[in-house]
Order: structure tokens, then sequence, then C-alpha cells
């Protein structure tokens, strides 16, 4: 019976890459919530980004494929909805990694409200002084709140004129 | 639904250990379990049903920002839908799931306000019956994270980030296309004189919700009225338009009367696994 160390498992899961953006890891994303055992059992706690997004059930995958690859097999993944996941926990190596893949990382703290951001938004040109990942420039606006994943808004660079993604905070 | 089977999740577990109710009979009404199975698919009902109707304008919406905008949107939509569905048929018992309850029930078992089976018409219409239901679904997701019952409350909170962006993204595009030119605001204004009268039902509460929000499980319908009037006003205001004077409400659709449109959206959503149950690929 294979038992690994807890941190031997998390530095396992750190190697396996978001199915979605691949330059960062699922535990760079901060989705593993928990690694502990049950008995023999070993139990991998994982919460979605979104509710929706199909990507989930590959994580899923992925996590049992790297795991069995160590010859885990007694292994339950449980999902947890509570604290539901927040861009903050995106590791700070990560946001560079984002970067240099084009993605603008999140600005933490700007998270949707309903009113008073969309209002903000709308008088400000939806300038939140989001970096280009490209030319570096702060003179971007935002195209769509939705972009090529929930995840992502479309924005777009006023001074290279490039489009590019935003991962938005939630 | 996931193209991918779930994971053995507690859910799922549980699940697993209530199919064996298979048969069993469903609670009775007026019992907390029946009030609670009711209230949760009142809530999946009007995301899937939702969600569907905005999936339907994959690849047919004016530019490409807003059909990638819409297909996201209804993707956040049915997610939440299957954490709704998932735990009405945990707490049924009979091991139904959300893709058992969104594909083996008809019209008269769907509890979703008549609202949201409305058509899509144009654009503006869909987009206005988008913000009139996002300006109600936001306060009731943030109400509901006070629910006494701590899974509701879970979802609740997971559910109102996404929402809060869906709320800004129609507002915005209300105001834009309401103060916009003629032909856009002709065709606002016209959209919102059409959906009016199926806003009211959003603050109708019959027995159940009246239980339920005693039993402080979910928000009284009529709750939500003040903090709706107050964003719908002032986006109208900021758009140009006029707020229909009539408070007619056609009601039903929580109860399972429902409008003529809901079979044919359900022919179209339920097709294949009544063609091919329990279909995988």
């Amino acid at each position: 019976m294979v038992r690994p160390a807890v941190e031997q498992v998390w530095s396992w899961l750190g190697e396996v890459p978001d199915p979605e953006i691949p330059v960062i890891s699922l535990t760079d994303l901060g989705i593993i919530r928990d690694v502990a055992y049950e008995g023999e059992t070993l139990v991998v706690t994982v919460t979605p980004t979104y509710s929706g997004c199909p990507a989930t059930s590959v994580i899923n995958l992925e996590i049992e494929k790297r795991l069995a690859e160590e010859g885990v097999t007694d292994l339950r993944l449980k999902r947890q909805l509570s604290p539901p996941w927040t861009t903050d926990w995106i590791a700070p190596a990560a946001r560079n990694a984002l970067k240099a893949y084009g993605i603008a990382p999140p600005i933490d703290g700007t998270a949707a409200d309903g009113v008073l951001a969309g209002r903000i938004a709308r008088l400000t040109g939806a300038n939140t002084a989001v970096e280009c990942p490209r030319c570096g420039s702060t003179q971007t606006e935002m195209v769509s709140r939705f972009g090529s994943t929930p995840c992502k808004a479309a924005y777009r660079c006023r001074d290279c004129l490039e489009p590019f993604d935003y991962f938005k905070c939630i | 639904m996931p193209s991918l089977s779930d994971v053995m999740t507690p859910d799922a577990a549980a699940l697993a250990a209530a199919s064996k109710g298979e048969g069993r009979a469903p609670p009775a009404a007026g019992s907390a379990e029946h009030d609670l199975f009711t209230g949760l698919t009142r809530l999946g009902d009007t995301t899937l049903i939702l969600g569907h109707r905005v999936s339907e304008w994959c690849g047919h919406a004016p530019i490409l920002e807003e059909d990638i905008a819409l297909a996201n949107m209804a993707l956040d939509l049915i997610g939440q839908t299957q954490l709704w569905l998932g735990l009405a048929g945990e707490v049924e018992g009979r091991g139904r799931d959300a893709d058992a309850l969104a594909f083996r029930r008809d019209a008269w078992d769907f509890h979703n306000l008549l609202l949201v089976e409305r058509p899509n018409g144009d654009f503006g219409l869909t987009l206005m019956r988008q913000f009139l239901f996002d300006a109600w679904h936001l306060p009731m997701l943030k109400a509901l994270e006070e629910s006494s019952d701590a899974r509701i409350a879970a979802i609740a909170r997971k559910a109102g980030k996404e929402v809060a962006y869906h709320l800004e993204r129609s507002a915005d595009l209300v105001i834009r296309l309401g103060d916009g030119t003629e032909e856009s605001h002709r065709r606002m204004q016209g959209a919102l004189d059409a959906l009016w009268g199926y806003t009211g039902e959003m603050f109708l509460g019959d027995a159940v919700d009246q239980r339920l929000a005693e039993a402080g499980v979910m928000p009284a319908s009529e709750s939500l009225r003040a903090v709706w009037n107050q964003t719908v006003d002032a986006v109208l205001a900021e758009a140009t338009l006029s707020r229909p004077a009539s408070s007619f409400a056609h009601k039903g659709g929580k109860q399972g009367r429902h409008s003529e449109h809901m079979g044919h959206l359900l022919t179209t959503m339920q097709w294949l696994q009544r063609a091919y149950p329990d279909a995988k690929w």
C-alpha cells in the first residue's frame, strides 16, 4: 500500500498544470484546499473556480491521473464550495507567469459588486489601470466583462492596440 | 451538464446512498423536505431555463464579444443549476441527480419564473430580460448567503460572485442601448414594456415561500422588491427609459403553470435524454 506524505502529495499537485492555462499549476491557482488522510484513503479537497467551469471535471481527472502515476489508488476527491474560491488565492509567482503568458493578472480588491463597480466603470470608461501584458501600458480599456473563459475579461491596449485577456477578480 | 462524469464528491456519495430510495414516495406536501425541494427547484429551474435561453444565442449574437459573453453567462447559470438541482435531488432522497431533474421532468414539474421562459426575441429583449432578472437574482443570492441551511448559503456565496458580473454587464448594456440611437431606444423601451408584466412574479410568495422564510431558509419574496426597485429605477433613468405604470403580474411559473413557450423549450433541451435515456459521451 502506497501512503506518501501529505507534503509529497502537495508537491506532486504543484506539478499538475491547469488544463486551460498550462503555465500555472493547480496549487498556484489556489483550488487545492486540503490534502489529508481519512484512514488509508487520501482525500484531496478541491474547490471550483466558477460553478460552470468546464475545466473542473478535467482538473479532477488530472489529479487522479497524476497521483495514480505515483501509485496512489485509494483516493477520494472532495468538492468544497465554502469559502468560495477567490482570485486573491492565486500565488504571487503565478501572477508573473500569467503575465508572461499574455494574460494580465487580477488586481486584488476590484471584484464586481453588481452596482457600484459597474457605475464607476461606466464613468471612467472602464479604465481600471489594468497593465497590458505585451507593452506594459496602463492605457487599456475593457471590451467585455466576459472573455475567452468565464474567469477572464476581454481588454484592449490603446497604445500597442493589441487585444488581451485579463484574469478578472472574483 | 459536464461532458465528463463528476468525481465521487460527498454529494455524489450521498446521492448513491439515496438511490436505494428509488421508487420511494416523494416527500409529503407541506413537509419541510417538500418545501425545501420546491424552493430549490424554483431556484435551479429558473437558472436552468434562463441558462438554456441564453445559450440559444451561441453563434448568433450580433458581435463576437457579445456571443462570448452570452455563452459565458449561460455557462455560469447552468453551473449554478447543477448546484441547486443537485442539492434538490439530495433533499428529495429518491436518487434523482441534477441531470435527472433537468432532463426527465415535464413542464408542470418545473418551478421557474415565467420571465425566464420568455423567448429571446431580439438582442434588446434578451438583454432587458437579463437585466430585470439580474436585478432580482443578485439580492436574492445575497439574502440566501444568510440562509439557516449552510448548504444553501455556500452555493449562494459562490453564485453571487458570478452574478455580480452579470448585473454589471446587463445594466451597462441597457444604459448604452436605451440612451443610444433612436432605433436602439425604441427597441429597449419596447422590450421593457413587453416584459414588465412578468416581473411581478418574483415578489409574490405562496405558502411554501412563507414557510421557508419563517424557517430562515430563504428570504420572503416580497422582501426583495425595494432593492430591485432601486436598481431598476436608477438604471432606467440613466438609460432614458420609462418605467411602465402597470402593476399587473402574470404568475404561475413557480407553481408549475407555464406559458406555451415552455413545452417548446423543453422539447429542444431534453431531446437527447428523451431519445437516448442515460446516453453518455
